[in-house]
């Protein structure tokens, strides 16, 4: 039974008077009026399913993570999920660590029902095994800064971390069919959450005697407000959930007026959501095509496309040939398939590497060893490459990773450096 | 699954606009200032408030009103299977809270200051639309107690299945998975206090149900006004007027 409040905060008599009076000719404190939000970025992190929103002075972070478990006994195949929430000491001086108070309790049940009891989660995809394994996914939100109406921040959070979050794919195998392999992110792409609709929560505040209503109350309204209304839809005209727990009475007009109100806002609200969701799906899969990682043989299939493509035609079968002239031990004849380049350590440049040495460190890392000879006629041929060549090695150069732009370097290089060979011919021609 | 036959009988043979039975008894628990118990069909609640009176923890204390304490819980046998629920679990602290902040909404807590009302509210048997039962259990159990308030509170909840709006829905028809609509009213200011919702519904639907959780908020209202009418002249009798 716990009277803590989130908003205790002690406003005097003149600060009341002076919010509900500039109300009645339509101006809120902050320059707003009564029916506009304050401003929405959404933010996403590095990883999959982590967003953070800040609706004006308010902050929240959502994640989402998922685990296998085994699912409830009058749901077989269906997944679950379940929302937490923190309300972060930092965030308001009334907030207190440890167990949820009353107000957490009821944004977190606020949010859950507004995703659970309106079917917006696809949960029957998230069967694994009907009846012993299923995904059950966890929605965890903090709340880093209370400037008022945390409910619509953290179901905003919410729905941008369900979006972008992706579970590993996972399939039967193994011997007998029946053993589950969860596959590893860089070897299967993971697999989105299905959301059918966004269901947008949209808080009402009622101030004063002649329930003036405003929407998005922040943190000083909150306080004067006499009573206070969570309208969640959808911008299929559905209602999902409303909360209005107490408080001032209102009529129903008043009701139907804000519901109306509420479903043009949610429609504004879910266009941002998606935007913000596109934009950094098509940044993370700008980010997938230049991560390579050397040691797969996928990956090593790529970086010998993009090889191909960059160096002129007929070099593609000169390579093949190349490297099997130099070959002078079995693994690399094997490794050509899957070849994947030098160590990110090796410094193609140096000639005080002894070529055994070499061999040796290499063949441990099932890589082809280059010899000497090699290495130092790759360090001749750049200057006589062509421009477009060059650049192209510098274009690699330029990925993030060292290691990959030691490995790109070095394959052009050696691809492209057919040495006497390649010189003969164009001797020839 | 079937809730509302082609006849247009459901479940259990009422009519979709028609209420449970309701049934009120005042002073139930004779150390508390004011009780009721309060049943709706199988649903069966009982209240308790202690107050006004002083407040036990002083830093919560209001200078210019009364603090308003509710605590719900569920009794173990209250559902069919018998559950330990335990005290603190989400949903009991969430109606909690919307029962504490509907009844302040009622009371005049301006008239005692510095003072404390304490609502306890148990459900003795669940058959669904528990909180509207504890709602109007407590409200009674407020009268009883002679705690000023400036109105009734009267709450009823609504659903929709089968494309009907159905008033007053027991446990099987909530647990269907459609839509449940829980309203408290004020019924002289004709005013609406509690609106509670879950599950998707159409926003013309929607007000269709609403108007009939209204009207069942009413009929409700009517009930606990003869049921204080009734109590009062008993008290009259009994003081030999």
């Amino acid at each position: 039974m716990e009277q803590r409040l989130a908003n205790s905060l002690i406003m005097t008599v003149n600060e009341k008077k002076f919010i509900e009076s500039a109300l009645l000719s339509d101006i809120r404190v902050d320059g707003r009026r009564p029916f506009d939000y304050r401003n929405l970025t959404i933010r996403f992190g590095s990883e999959d399913g982590s967003a953070e929103v800040q609706l004006g002075q308010t902050q929240v972070i959502g994640f989402v993570t998922g685990q296998l478990t085994q699912p409830y006994r009058d749901r077989p195949n269906e997944g679950s999920f379940a929302i937490f929430t923190e309300f972060s000491p930092m965030a308001d001086p009334s907030f207190e660590p440890g167990r949820p108070g009353e107000t957490a309790i009821e944004l977190g049940r606020i949010v859950d029902r507004g995703l659970r009891e309106s079917r917006a989660i696809d949960t029957e995809s998230l069967c694994v095994i009907a009846g012993k394994l299923v995904w059950s996914i966890r929605i965890d939100l903090h709340i880093i800064d209370n400037g008022g109406n945390l409910v619509d921040a953290a179901n905003i959070a919410a729905l941008a971390a369900l979006s972008t979050f992706r579970r590993p794919e996972c399939t039967l195998g193994g011997e007998d069919g029946q053993e589950l392999i969860v596959h590893p992110p860089d070897v299967r792409e993971p697999l989105p959450l299905i959301l059918h609709h966004f269901p947008v929560a949209v808080t009402f505040g009622f101030i004063g005697k002649e329930n003036t209503v405003l929407i998005d109350p922040t943190h000083y309204e909150e306080a004067v407000m006499g009573g206070s209304m969570t309208a969640t839809l959808n911008t299929n005209g559905d209602v999902c959930a409303i909360q209005k727990a107490g408080g001032d009475g209102v009529l129903q007009t008043v009701i139907m007026q804000c519901l109306r109100i509420a479903s043009v806002k949610a429609g504004d609200i879910t266009s941002k959501i998606k935007n913000a969701v596109e934009s950094y799906n098509t940044q993370r899969s700008l980010r997938k095509i230049k991560r390579h990682n050397p040691d797969q043989q996928g990956s090593s299939d790529v970086a010998r496309h993009h090889m191909e493509r960059l160096t002129v035609g007929s070099d593609q079968t000169g390579i093949a040939s190349q490297f099997n002239e130099h070959d002078k031990t079995n693994k690399r004849n094997s490794t050509l398939k899957g070849f994947s380049g030098g160590p990110a350590s090796w410094d193609p440049y140096s000639k005080g590497v002894d070529g055994d040495a070499l061999r040796t460190t290499l063949a441990s890392r099932v890589i082809p060893p280059l010899d000497k000879q090699k290495e130092e006629s790759s360090q001749v041929n750049p200057e006589t490459k062509s421009s477009p060549k060059s650049s192209n090695t510098n274009s690699f150069a330029s990925t993030h990773e060292s290691g990959l732009e030691k490995k790109q370097s070095k394959t052009l290089k050696d691809a492209v450096k057919p040495k006497h060979k390649r010189r003969n011919k164009s001797n020839a021609s | 699954m079937e809730y509302v036959s082609p006849e247009g009988l459901r479940l259990d043979g009422r009519r979709p606009m028609e209420m449970r039975q309701l049934r009120a008894e005042l002073g139930a628990v004779s150390r508390a200032d004011g009780s009721a118990v309060f049943e709706m069909g199988n649903t069966k609640v009982i209240a308790a408030v202690y107050g006004p009176r002083e407040v036990q923890n002083r830093s919560q204390q209001m200078n210019d009103k009364a603090l308003i304490r509710c605590e719900y819980t569920m009794a173990n046998f209250s559902t069919g299977d018998r559950l330990r629920r335990p005290k603190g679990d989400r949903r009991s602290t969430e109606i909690s809270l919307v029962i504490r902040q509907t009844m302040e909404a009622c009371i005049m807590t301006h008239l005692m200051p510095r003072s404390q009302i304490d609502i306890f509210v148990q459900v003795l048997q669940a058959d669904g639309g528990t909180r509207s039962a504890c709602i109007n259990a407590a409200t009674l159990a407020l009268a009883d107690a002679g705690i000023p308030m400036c109105d009734l509170v009267t709450s009823c909840s609504a659903g929709y299945l089968n494309s009907t709006p159905l008033l007053d829905l027991n446990y099987v028809e909530d647990s269907a998975g459609g839509p449940d609509v829980t309203v408290g009213i004020l019924p002289k200011l004709d005013k609406v206090t509690l609106l509670q919702m879950d599950a998707k519904l159409p926003m013309d639907i929607f007000e269709n149900v609403m108007q009939l959780a209204t009207e069942g908020c009413k009929a409700v209202a009517n009930y606990i006004r003869e049921v204080l009418l009734e109590n009062t002249k008993q008290l009259e009798n009994r003081r030999g007027v």
